[in-house]
């Protein structure tokens, strides 16, 4: 993850992920309906910070010339050997977002991330559990924070059990 | 409608169902939504063959959006101070899920109004796929 990232706020996208979450709240597309609310205009969803990644240039994705991991011919399109499959031991265990205010549609944050704790434990479905949280503030155009996001992530030593 | 203070009571709860039958569709949806490419959740091949798991299944996030969608209809708009979960369970295509917020406490911080929230969404068969807390701003 890069350790600052630009976030601009867009309403097509807050509604094209409030349609992904299944949320027809008229608050995150339609503008004129959002502007007789108490925020005043469209609004991100509380898990829209999430959606930074977009602008991520660290975050996994398919890019032209480069492998990618997922089924292509064959189920992985990166070389077999140690640690292939390593990426998918790779699970979310925990999130927390602290919100200051609501964030409109139209504004520019800006993300800074830091590592936080580690710690490890011994799990019944999916043995050895590495945990690792990264710590994201998004900050408005005035420097202020609007969003604290926690993520915790948990590498497992095996699939999880079903 | 924000929520008030005088008509809240400890132990009140809200619910919502916020899917049925997950489609691999709307995993899908979610992926291009959110920028979470990991192939666990969209690529079957890899899924079973590489990753070892029965199915794809949903990104964590996909659930506490839905879950947030339940608190957000529930608090109203803008009203959300904190939201956090633990995922405890994955969600596999099929799910319905329901999410429910159950009133923990209402406070009061230098005149303005708060409720904290114990929240759980469970899937079809009453596991807990998420669990956590939130908070927010009511009025009077």
């Amino acid at each position: 993850m890069a350790d600052e990232i630009t976030f601009p706020i867009e309403a097509g996208h807050i509604m094209r992920f409030a349609a992904a979450i299944g949320d027809e709240n008229p608050i995150y597309r339609d503008a004129g309906h959002a502007e007789a609310t108490e925020p005043g205009g469209v609004i991100a969803p509380p898990t829209y910070a999430i959606a930074s990644a977009h602008f991520d240039p660290d975050v996994a994705r398919p890019l032209p010339g480069r492998p990618w991991r997922g089924s292509g011919a064959e189920p992985t399109g990166t070389p077999a050997g140690p640690g292939t499959d390593e990426s998918s031991r790779g699970l979310h265990a925990e999130q927390r977002f602290v919100y200051h205010r609501p964030v409109l549609a139209g504004e520019t944050l800006t993300v800074r991330r830091r590592p936080g704790e580690t710690w490890t434990k011994e799990g019944r479905r999916g043995g050895a559990l590495s945990f690792r949280e990264q710590i994201s503030e998004f900050f408005d155009a005035d420097g202020d924070v609007v969003i604290t996001a926690t993520m915790v992530g948990v590498t497992t030593s095996r699939a999880v059990d079903q | 409608m924000p929520l008030n203070a005088s008509s809240l009571s400890v132990g009140d709860t809200h619910s919502e169902v916020v899917v049925e039958n997950l489609t691999r569709t709307q995993i899908v949806q979610y992926a291009g939504a959110s920028g979470d490419y990991n192939p666990i959740h969209t690529d079957t091949p890899f899924t079973k063959e590489i990753a070892g798991y029965p199915s794809v299944f949903a990104h964590g996030m996909l659930s506490m959006g839905m879950t947030g969608k339940m608190l957000t209809n529930y608090v109203g708009d803008g009203r959300l101070t904190a939201f956090g979960v633990r995922f405890t369970r994955q969600v596999f295509p099929g799910a319905t899920l329901t999410a429910t917020a159950t009133v923990e406490a209402i406070r009061e911080e230098d005149g303005q109004h708060f409720v904290d929230l114990a929240v759980s969404t469970t899937n079809q068969e009453g596991q807990e796929v998420c669990k956590g807390d939130a908070s927010a701003r009511i009025d009077a």
